[in-house]
């Protein structure tokens, strides 16, 4: 089984004392509890389900560069866990990536392929290319042939110009001049298709990315909240966090709740943890 | 049923102002059949940084074991605390390294940061953190504790009445008490004025596990400031 021949290579190597204690490991994943996963399984219960981003990310060239946009919900099943996460995640100080997908998945993956770029930068003391965090993207999520869940839109300016590509879970890539993601996808590019021309000014791309996330977060219901628009230009990026808040709270009272002193009933009892001897 | 189902469980997280209450039940079954109703599922890392874990039990235990004994080690090479925003950051890459045989527990972190700015933050079973500025919720009673949370949040609610206030929280009980001119004897009556931020989060956990089966049979609530952490424990329907 693939389990055991792991395990007896890591004794072979001489890492018995990995199992004594859990020092901190050369890094990548582990597979020690997916044995005993498969046999919760097997005993009728479910696995549980993954943050997953719903979503609707967008990306588009314009005249001097590349704007990303997306919208802000986080859900997990059909509650919504966070209303205002962050999806636009930074790679270099001239590339950008929007993630969705499965959340973890979306940060660990960009965060990796940044650190790899920042190492890069310093062996090569040039500026990161566009181009490179795609290859480090694409050979990923191919090794891993999809079981790592995360579709990203990437865009950047570098040396060699404005670019913007798509990269799905299982490690295919597109280069577009627009390009929109997520469960939101549709809603997005029928904005996109309708109303995007070569050459847009920063004002114009602003507005129609703007336009085509709030398609996403009114029709789709994986996508929600605010839109975030990141700005890339040779030399300069601006992130422009909650660039537009189209469901304010607007119901919550004022006067809000009220407990009174002694509202909730305590035992009065000192609290003896369980396990004295830790 | 959902493997997350099989012990039960209810943790909360909510922020006051320089301050925050982490809340948990107390009750650990299996399946529909309660075998305690004592069990611990909030652990201090260090002073200013607890830990609740809700999810199967077992994973719970192991993963808190691990988490100490990586903080430990971090303190004897770095000879100081962590910080909550790098302890969320351990947290996250420890679940992420068990990416395809996940770990399966859902952290809720809570803790003062530099200058005792409160942080709360969760994570999915893989790592998937979420920074939240008013309040997290996980296990199996979660979906109440949404709506709860959602509607009885309120910012900057506070724990000492000397707080509400207005005085500096660097003082101790005594000279807070001192400032606003209490005798020596009713100090103590002081910590039993209204304290907002536990009877808001308090009232939210009650409330949901009410209307979850799997949790419930009490509550344990921290609370968390700059000089002292309370613990208490609530009196809830045990059923």
């Amino acid at each position: 089984m693939g389990y055991m021949c792991w395990s007896s290579e890591i004794a072979y190597s001489g890492g018995m004392a990995r199992f004594a204690a859990d020092v901190p490991t050369r890094g990548g994943f582990s597979f020690d509890l997916c044995q005993r996963n498969e046999m919760l399984l097997k005993k009728g219960n479910q696995l549980p389900t993954f943050r997953k981003t719903g979503t609707t990310i967008v990306g588009l060239v314009f005249e001097d560069g590349v704007i990303l946009g997306a919208d802000t919900r986080a859900t997990e099943g059909p509650i919504v866990a966070d209303k205002n996460c962050e999806k636009i995640h930074y790679m270099a100080p001239n590339i950008y990536c929007c993630g969705a997908g499965t959340a973890a998945d979306t940060e660990a993956v960009t965060d990796m392929v940044s650190s790899q770029l920042q190492l890069h930068r310093y062996a090569t003391g040039r500026e990161s290319r566009v181009v490179t965090a795609l290859t480090l993207l694409k050979s990923h999520l191919f090794s891993y042939q999809g079981h790592v869940s995360a579709a990203l839109v990437l865009g950047g300016v570098d040396i060699t110009g404005p670019h913007l590509h798509t990269v799905y879970p299982h490690g295919s890539t597109d280069t577009l001049p627009f390009a929109t993601m997520g469960s939101g996808s549709l809603a997005a590019m029928a904005i996109f298709e309708s109303k995007f021309r070569e050459g847009l000014t920063r004002d114009e791309g602003i507005k129609l990315v703007s336009e085509a996330i709030c398609s996403g977060i009114f029709n789709d219901l994986g996508s929600g909240s605010n839109v975030d628009v990141c700005v890339i230009t040779r030399g300069q990026t601006e992130y422009l966090r909650n660039h537009q808040l189209p469901n304010p709270r607007t119901y919550v009272s004022s006067r809000g709740y009220n407990f009174l002193k002694g509202h909730t009933g305590k035992t009065g009892e000192p609290y003896i943890p369980p396990n004295p001897r830790r | 049923m959902s493997i997350f189902e099989y012990n039960g469980s209810a943790v909360v997280a909510m922020v006051g102002k320089n301050c925050f209450a982490i809340a948990s039940d107390r009750r650990l079954g299996v399946n529909l059949q309660t075998i305690a109703t004592d069990f611990q599922r909030i652990f201090k890392i260090h002073d200013k940084l607890y830990i609740g874990l809700s999810g199967l039990a077992t994973d719970v235990q192991t993963l808190y074991q691990r988490l100490v004994f990586r903080h430990k080690l971090y303190q004897l090479r770095e000879e100081r605390d962590m910080k909550p925003q790098t302890f969320a950051s351990l947290v996250s890459a420890v679940l992420y390294e068990k990416r395809f045989g996940p770990y399966l527990c859902m952290p809720v972190i809570a803790g003062l940061g530099e200058d005792d700015v409160p942080f709360i933050c969760t994570m999915d079973c893989i790592g998937a953190k979420e920074l939240a500025k008013d309040f997290v919720v996980s296990g199996t009673a979660s979906e109440s504790l949404y709506g709860a949370c959602e509607s009885m949040y309120k910012p900057n609610m506070v724990t000492y009445y000397f707080e509400a206030l207005g005085l500096t929280h660097g003082k101790t009980m005594e000279q807070g008490a001192n400032c606003i001119g209490v005798q020596k004897e009713n100090q103590y009556k002081l910590l039993e004025e209204p304290e907002e931020l536990f009877e808001t989060i308090s009232q939210a956990l009650l409330s949901s596990v009410d209307r979850d089966c799997l949790s419930g049979w009490g509550g344990h609530v921290l609370l968390v400031t700059p000089t002292e952490v309370q613990e208490r424990t609530l009196k809830s329907r045990m059923d």
